[in-house]
């Protein structure tokens, strides 16, 4: 007498387990049970057993994994395939291990399928935007059309990726819908007209942009994207004329004649240099090569370099602008009017200069002459980039933990960034080559200024600063840093 | 100049980054969205989206950042002294493109890689900024790739690490004479020392405080690296005998192989050839053997007196046929390190045949129904009802493998 077990298309697995557990525990051979889901007709002869209380049934876990793939299969043997296994491995237990017995390989076989059939629904569904774009869920539809009953045990996968938006994957067997995190199946939903999405023509022309023409492998594409799915993506419209034209655009590629680097290219190699100090001389060769430097115009009116002064090993490196009238005499940095303001508020602050490296961001005094005087001039931007080349040199050979930058020109040298001082000083940046860079005033800046208020309040700042910048060099503990 | 609209910009920027062959998205740290505050998750096995007709996955939004570039190297497309279209994305642009593209299930995450603009530390900043936004802005779950820039600060790199599933530096030619002749600006001390730093920071991500909490993790997935072949002169052993170098040094999860291939408005310093794609299959071949396969990199390197590998069999099969004299092989007694040996067996196959014969006897059709490919291994074999005889030393052996010798062209 024929048993006849009906297995419904939603939930299958755990319907299958069900009655396979009964089955077996009744002790039905599998040649007295036919198998169908609710589409297939029932044989004419067939009887609904009476449902039972299963007992324990023991089989290895890797067939309830496979058993747990395979339902899904298209193979409409597929239950009674996995009865007569899970029958045969009662008697014989290592049957479960065995690739080689056909009964076995077959349903390996069939489980491969479920899981390649699973992956590829994983790559290839494509979701439109049915809902509002600026709503706080997003709603996404899809159709797509699966080889196997694959929908119901890949929905799991799409509810863990797409925690914060709804969606929904129509097909024409089984379709499944997410809303607020839960899923929901229904079986034989019509095809849906979805509207169309922007981003499929961003899509299409990434996918026309990142194909190589020079490569063609046509064979290699479709053993991974079967044609069979090339309906239900947007892109595969394209891939004709791509493998058509591929060919030609190769050969267009080889017998291009070699073109004349762009205008640009000088320019940015020139920056580059300019960027990249590539001094490599011992620290006490320094000086002499400054002296000797011809690197811009500013060499030719100046009296002398004036190289930076002060222990090589120091932990803050002090960066000014460039020398003045005295510093240019005398061939030492800080020496003139600003230099004595800075001793005085360096001496408030702590600070001790003989333990620190101080020099400027151009080496070379930039002045027009009017009369008895010279007055001083701001070097431009390319006269800052040019005595990079040293200001990086010094830097690379002290290794200071920190470096202060006084006003903009310092800055400039060393962050690239021209921004107003005033917003950023007290703060630590990070400098052209990494380093730790503090912003604060010129001393030359307070010695402009008129307004007595306003003077006292920035030698107030710069001597806070200066207290910041002996502390941060002896203990770096957490520079703040600009959240960009 | 006319500001370029979101399309161009794609298009302009996916076509410069296509030369970086990964595309992988495996084995990172299992995470999820369920809590339905994030979007994306990672379940450790990669999944290829779409596949472009030139046979190659396309897993990530692969874009470059922008294709300026102030370096000059021969081989590259975006190189300064190319005359390509440039153009550049802005932070949000990407940042809106990844989440977008991402929600209609085109991609895994995001591979980002850039040309240098101004200096190596502005653009990384630039590039550690959309990685930021991505994961603390957006909640994006995904994975995340970004190609390092070998001379960017060190606490870029840091956050790079803490922020992405994988970093990566090429190393560009297989050889420091090549990259300096080719690619003047780099510096391939420079290129190790980051990959070496790369390393330090991950295995120092390992080592859980004194209260026994974990660090965040670095990378999970790993860093990888990419050789251009057949630009320069180096032959397969050269370029085999540099991974290997940098697989043991640097535990690198991969290294690529990229067939020069034609670029538009090439350089007259490195003339265009049809891209070896064969040699790069052979080459990947080869680095399987090595890595799990248990050969020395001697023993496939010896197979040809002029140190490149056979083109016209794979690199296993070539090692067989100069070692006939450990064949033909008992697939029921012989050893795992054996069996992996015997062309036509993967790792799978050796682990079913080693299961299975546990209990029972191998015959022939076992081993077809496990997966052996027999057409290439019933030479090397003898299993239940099969013995090759005297095909394992038949003189015509590599002749029955070899592609058949091809008429030349008379034009």
């Amino acid at each position: 007498m024929t048993q006849h077990m009906t297995v419904p298309r939603i939930g299958a697995a755990a319907a299958w387990r069900d009655a396979a557990r009964g089955l077996l525990s009744r002790g039905t051979p599998p040649e007295h049970v036919t198998w169908g889901d609710d589409a297939m007709a029932r044989g004419l002869f067939d009887e609904t057993p009476a449902p039972i209380q299963p007992s324990e049934i023991r089989v290895h876990r890797s067939f309830v994994s496979l058993a747990n793939s395979v339902v899904w299969h298209n193979d409409p043997q597929r239950f009674s395939r996995l009865y007569h296994m899970l029958w045969r491995l009662q008697s014989q237990p290592l049957l479960i291990g065995d690739r080689g017995d056909p009964a076995m390989a077959k349903l390996r076989a069939m489980e491969k399928n479920v899981h390649r059939c699973q992956h590829k629904m994983k790559a290839f569904v494509r979701f439109r935007e049915i809902g509002d774009p600026a709503a706080p869920r997003r709603s996404f539809a899809a159709w797509f059309e699966p080889t196997h009953h694959t929908v119901e045990p890949t929905a799991r996968f799409f509810q863990r990726r797409f925690g914060d938006m709804d969606w929904r994957i129509l097909t024409p067997d089984v379709s499944v819908f997410c809303e607020g995190g839960a899923l929901r199946f229904d079986t034989d939903r019509p095809k849906p007209d979805l509207p169309d999405d922007a981003h499929e023509d961003l899509w299409v022309t990434y996918f026309r942009n990142i194909f190589n023409p020079a490569r063609l492998k046509v064979q290699a594409m479709q053993s991974e994207m079967p044609k069979k799915y090339w309906k239900n993506m947007p892109e595969a419209e394209s891939i004709p004329e791509l493998i058509s034209t591929a060919p030609a655009r190769a050969r267009a590629m080889a017998q291009a004649a070699p073109t004349l680097p762009p205008a640009r290219m000088a320019q940015v190699q020139a920056m580059q240099r300019r960027n990249l100090s590539s001094w490599g001389g011992p620290i006490s060769d320094l000086p002499a090569a400054v002296h000797t430097c011809t690197r811009c115009p500013l060499h030719a009116t100046a009296t002398q370099a004036v190289p930076g002064e002060g222990p090589t090993n120091a932990d803050l490196v002090i960066v000014g602008e460039q020398p003045g009238d005295q510093e240019d005499l005398r061939g030492k940095p800080f020496v003139g009017p600003a230099g004595q303001v800075f001793d005085e508020v360096a001496k408030r602050a702590g600070l001790d200069r003989n333990t620190v490296y101080i020099t400027n961001a151009v080496k070379h005094f930039k002045f027009v002459p009017r009369g008895k005087r010279r007055i001083h001039q701001r070097p431009n931007v390319s006269e800052i980039e040019h005595c990079a080349w040293w200001l990086d040199a010094e830097l690379k050979l002290v290794s200071p933990r920190l470096v202060l930058a006084m006003g903009a020109v310092a800055a400039k040298a060393l962050t690239g960034s021209e921004a107003n001082i005033s917003n950023r000083r007290g703060t630590v940046e990070r400098g052209r080559l990494g380093s730790a860079v503090l912003i604060t005033y010129h001393p030359s800046y307070i010695l402009r200024l008129s307004d007595k208020a306003k003077r006292e309040q920035t030698i107030a700042d710069l001597q806070d600063d200066l207290r910041l910048a002996v502390q941060e060099a002896r203990d770096p503990g957490n520079p703040k840093r600009p959240d960009n | 100049m006319a500001q370029l609209s979101l399309k161009s910009k794609l298009a302009i920027l996916s076509d410069a980054a296509k030369y970086d062959a990964s595309c992988a998205s495996s084995g990172s740290s299992r995470r999820d969205s369920r809590d339905g505050k994030g979007l994306g998750s990672n379940e450790g096995s990669g999944i290829c989206h779409a596949y472009a007709p030139d046979g190659r996955c396309i897993s990530l939004l692969k874009i470059l950042m922008t294709n300026f570039c102030i370096y000059d190297c021969s081989y590259c497309v975006n190189r300064v002294s190319s005359n390509v279209p440039r153009a550049r994305f802005s932070v949000d642009e990407i940042v809106r493109l990844t989440i977008d593209f991402y929600r209609r299930n085109y991609i895994e995450g995001l591979f980002l890689s850039s040309g240098i603009i101004r200096s190596p530390d502005a653009t990384m900043s630039d590039m550690v900024q959309i990685a930021r936004k991505l994961r603390r802005q957006e909640n994006f779950r995904g994975y995340i790739h970004l190609k390092t820039i070998p001379d960017a600060a060190p606490e870029l790199i840091e956050e790079a690490g803490l922020l992405a599933d994988r970093l990566s530096i090429n190393v560009e030619l297989p050889t420091d004479t090549s990259v300096t002749r080719f690619a003047p600006e780099k510096s391939p001390q420079q290129i190790r020392q980051a990959m070496a730093n790369v390393r330090v920071l991950k295995d120092s991500a390992k080592d859980r405080s004194h209260t026994g909490k974990r660090p965040p993790r670095f990378a999970p997935a790993g860093q990888s690296t990419q050789m251009i072949i057949g630009a320069d002169g180096s032959n397969d052993t050269m370029v085999l005998r540099q991974s290997t170098r940098l697989y043991a040094s640097y535990r690198l999860k991969r290294v690529y192989y990229s067939a020069f291939s034609p670029i538009p408005d090439s350089s007259d310093k490195l003339p265009l050839i049809s891209p070896p794609l064969l040699r790069e299959h052979r080459l990947y071949q080869a680095d399987w053997l090595l890595r799990f396969y248990g050969f020395a990199l001697d023993e496939i390197t010896s197979a040809t007196p002029d140190g490149n590998l056979d083109l016209q069999i794979d690199p296993k099969l070539a090692w067989a046929l100069q070692h006939r004299g450990l064949f033909p092989m008992d697939v029921n007694t012989a050893d795992k390190d054996m069996l992996l040996r015997i062309p036509g067996f993967g790792v799978k196959t050796v682990n079913r045949i080693l299961t299975t014969r546990r209990h029972r006897h191998l015959r022939y059709e076992d081993l077809l129904r496990m997966g052996a490919l027999m057409k290439k291994a019933r030479a090397f074999v003898t299993a239940g009802g099969w013995s090759p005889s005297k095909l394992t030393d038949s003189a015509d052996l590599r002749a029955r493998f070899a592609p058949p010798p091809e008429q030349l062209s008379l034009l």
